[in-house]
């Protein structure tokens, strides 16, 4: 057979070598998606121990378990690690992996960079984690406000870890967003315009661009902090004439953003999810984009709610208010959109819909109160307390931990080619949202009862305990639910049924080719003619459209589809990189690097430097393969 | 059916560049997280100008001298010129064009540099230092991360000479270069803001 034969040429020109110099040197996004999912996951088990740490030294009134200073190293790092080493690398695995799919493309625009943006990922995350190994890990918060993180009162290396950790992983996130969004606009397969985009992929290009024009204020925050710290420049110490408020202003321009930054990206998984397990096109398309891409503009304009408490301005705390109870319009949008869907479908109630449901539910309670805290009175007279830290754990649990694990249930089966024990998916799903509401709901009480966050213990008789206790008994209740779906995986892969190519009847491309998918990802790369190809286009099986309805076999080499941003016509034919192990090599020499930084030594810095340029050259020298284009 | 035919893969171009070119999309969004870079950074300066100080530059410095900071001016922005014609020189498919147009701006671009760090700084230091406040701190931290930048344009703009010299740009096969001029450009018009931040608006 002619499809068959395809196959195997493209397979011939797509392989990867085996062994540890393959492991070592590819290029594909599903194996760099896969190990983003998988190395974000461990991060999670580290982040949730954090967590099950800081919830027993709390469980009752004035308990040992933690000292002090281990207690503020343990939650800085909990904070840390849920934002930048669990969702954003998970979300950004899942986009690694299914937006090249969804778009019918055969990689991502920038192979090596994709590649690297995964070494430089993991090599931060050791990088910020091996503080713990000379028990000076970051201790001042995930937003590190000085004067508190400056020499004065910092004078250990913790902040030092989290300045330059942050710096180096900077470089994975921002390659990371451009390498989404020239996929994006330039690789989709012909026919895929603008108005035929999954919704999921919007949800990755809005996050994307939240990146490009938020990390740098954040990068530049923790140049400026590690310069102050270690020369003496003068950006945020009253003393010289700086102002520890610019630290506040620049991190929460990136760091309210960053909320969207994994939320977008989730709310793209709910889109995903919904119509697949509705058995129904999604309701109010056009509604749902131009509110995820709202949402990702109006979300630079609220980030001085962050700092209601801090004496500014009246007319500026009014304008940022109003901005703060507009964004909720678009959220709003979108889940009466999903609720639609839902009512307007057939919804089936298996695993990934219970996700769904369990994310509308949980985000919504995070949306009230994040509208309460909108209010400025309301804020200030909440400010820094338990109430802030439910807030922002409804939103984020609520927001992206719940999708991502919806997600698992949904795409699994396409990655790994075997099916997921529904019973085991139902026991974690009740498990996870039981605990996850017993631990977070009392805080809200706590804060208004008065309890501080970021506070090593109380006094007794002030009536927290129980609440307390609530509290704990629901985050190890939570943990056991994560944990029996990381159990349902790994039976999975040992002995799951095989899921075949199309399990869900789903309607976006990925379910068009074999799970997991080839090298190449589609025998012919498609010609898209619908909104949901895999319902409306019954050419498109097995992931080789026939070339008289446009399917595209592109055998003459290693190469895929330009095609032009807005309708997708095919512009030119371009020849993609090849395996390379540079990547990891370049990463290698910037890990020594940025460890010469931390412990200020210009010997490790100078041989960091050295060993940086050469690995650049090493990557840019000219080969055969990859002639100028 | 028939539009998808016409365009099949056989009759298209296998080089791109410009917009039909992934690389040139990348540069596009690296330049635009640049800006914001700079755009934070500049913004920082006013923060803290209007933020702490009654008077500004404060504790008796003077406002800086502009005549050398004009001469600088022109010489960086007029490189912007040579290195034009180079890429608009490979476009019809003269290496010799290409290669005279990127020598020519990266010798301004060297020129520019060596006037920052080897006369506008050394002068500065005998008045103030990073250390001595959130002025000098400001000062050396923008100019520094500028001619950082400009320091990057010249290696890429040695690395394209080199490739130029090997044969590896023709008519359609020019990527790296619009790559590099984009970049270079770029630099140059970060250049005006950090002018008129560090140099002009001291003297309102």
């Amino acid at each position: 057979m002619a499809t068959s034969l395809v196959a195997e040429q493209l397979h011939a020109i797509w392989h990867e070598r085996p062994g540890l110099a393959g492991w070592a040197s590819t290029v594909d996004h599903k194996r760099i998606g896969k190990r983003y999912l998988h190395t974000g996951m461990l991060f999670l088990v580290l982040g949730g121990l954090e967590s099950m740490l800081i919830r027993a030294q709390l469980a009752d009134a004035q308990l040992e378990i933690l000292d002090p200073e281990t207690y503020n190293q343990i939650f800085t790092m909990h904070g840390i690690t849920m934002m930048f080493l669990f969702a954003m690398p998970v979300l950004s695995g899942f986009g690694n992996y299914f937006v090249p799919l969804m778009i019918g493309a055969r990689d991502m625009a920038f192979p090596r960079l994709n590649a690297f943006g995964y070494w430089v990922f993991l090599a931060s995350g050791i990088f910020m984690y091996s503080s713990f190994l000379i028990g000076q890990a970051p201790n001042a918060g995930w937003f590190n406000y000085p004067p508190l993180a400056d020499r004065d009162f910092a004078p250990g290396l913790n902040i030092d870890y989290y300045t330059l950790g942050l710096i180096f992983m900077g470089i994975s996130t921002t390659g990371g967003a451009i390498n989404f969004i020239v996929t994006i606009l330039k690789m989709r397969a012909p026919g895929m315009t603008l108005n035929r985009i999954p919704i999921f992929v919007w949800g990755e290009l809005a996050m994307s661009f939240q990146i490009v024009f938020a990390l740098p204020a954040l990068t530049l925050a923790n140049v400026m902090l590690e310069l102050e710290r270690r020369f003496g420049f003068h950006f945020f110490g009253e003393a010289g004439g700086g102002d520890p408020l610019l630290w506040q202003h620049l991190f929460w321009i990136f760091g309210h953003p960053e909320v969207y930054i994994i939320a977008l990206p989730a709310f793209g998984i709910v889109s995903a999810i919904l119509p697949t397990w509705s058995r129904r096109r999604i309701v109010g398309y056009t509604w749902i984009v131009v509110a995820e891409l709202s949402t990702a503009l109006i979300g630079f304009g609220v980030w001085v709610h962050h700092m209601f408490a801090t004496g500014l301005p009246q007319i500026t705390l009014s304008f940022i208010s109003l901005a703060s109870f507009m964004v909720a319009i678009p959220s709003g949008v979108q889940v009466f959109a999903w609720l639609a869907t839902l009512v307007a479908g057939r919804p089936v109630l298996r695993t990934p819909m219970l996700y769904v449901l369990g994310f509308i539910a949980t985000f919504v309670i995070g949306g009230v109160t994040g509208v309460m805290f909108a209010a400025i009175p309301l804020d200030q007279q909440l400010h820094d307390s338990m109430f802030v830290v439910a807030h922002l754990h409804y939103v984020l649990v609520g927001g992206a931990l719940f999708p991502i694990f919806g997600a698992l249930y949904h795409w699994l089966p396409k990655m790994t080619g075997r099916m997921l024990s529904e019973r085991l998916g139902k026991i974690s799903f009740w498990l996870t949202f039981i605990g996850f509401n017993l631990s977070m709901f009392p805080l809200h009480i706590l804060g208004l009862l008065g309890q501080p966050r970021r506070t090593y213990t109380y006094q007794e008789g002030l009536g927290w305990e129980p609440y307390n206790l609530i509290s704990t008994i629901g985050t190890f209740i939570l943990a056991a639910g994560l944990l029996t779906t990381f159990y349902n995986w790994y039976m999975s892969l040992r002995r799951g049924e095989p899921a075949g190519n199309d399990p869900w009847r789903g309607e976006t491309l990925e379910w068009a080719t074999t799970s997991p998918p080839p090298h190449h990802n589609f025998d012919h790369i498609p010609t898209v003619r619908s909104r949901e190809p895999a319902w409306d286009q019954p050419d498109l099986a097995d992931g080789a459209q026939p070339i008289e309805q446009g399917g595209h076999p592109l055998t003459e080499g290693h190469i895929t589809l330009s095609t032009s941003v807005l309708d997708a016509r095919p512009q030119a034919v371009v020849h993609m990189p090849h395996s390379t192990p540079w990547p990891l090599y370049l990463t290698i020499a910037m890990t020594i690097l940025f460890t010469g930084m931390l412990v200020s030594s210009i010997l490790i810095v100078a041989l960091g430097g050295v060993t940086t340029t050469g690995a650049l050259f090493g990557w840019f020298w000219p080969r055969r393969e990859t002639q100028e284009t | 059916m028939t539009q998808a035919i016409e365009h099949l893969p056989s009759k298209l171009a296998h080089t791109a560049h410009g917009p039909r070119a992934f690389g040139w999309w990348g540069m596009v969004w690296l330049i635009a997280t640049e800006a914001t870079l700079f755009a934070m950074l500049i913004a920082s300066y006013f923060y803290l100008r209007f933020r702490s100080q009654p008077e500004w530059p404060p504790s008796s410095i003077e406002a800086p001298e502009l005549t050398l900071p004009l001469i600088m001016s022109v010489i960086l922005l007029s490189s912007s010129i040579p290195v034009h014609f180079a890429e608009a020189a490979i476009k019809k498919g003269s290496v010799t064009g290409l290669r005279i147009g990127l020598a020519l701006g990266s010798l301004l671009g060297a020129i520019f540099l060596g006037l920052t760090w080897g006369i506008e700084w050394p002068e500065a230091l005998h008045h103030f230092t990073p250390r001595t406040n959130s002025y000098g701190t400001m000062y050396f931290t923008i100019t520094g991360f500028h001619g950082a930048h400009v320091l990057g344009g010249l290696v890429f703009s040695v690395w394209t000479q080199v490739r130029a010299w090997k044969g590896a740009f023709g008519a359609d096969r020019h990527l790296t270069v619009q790559n590099f001029t984009m970049y270079w450009h770029f630099v140059d018009v970060v250049w005006v803001a950090v002018m008129a931040t560090i140099y002009l608006s001291p003297h309102l």
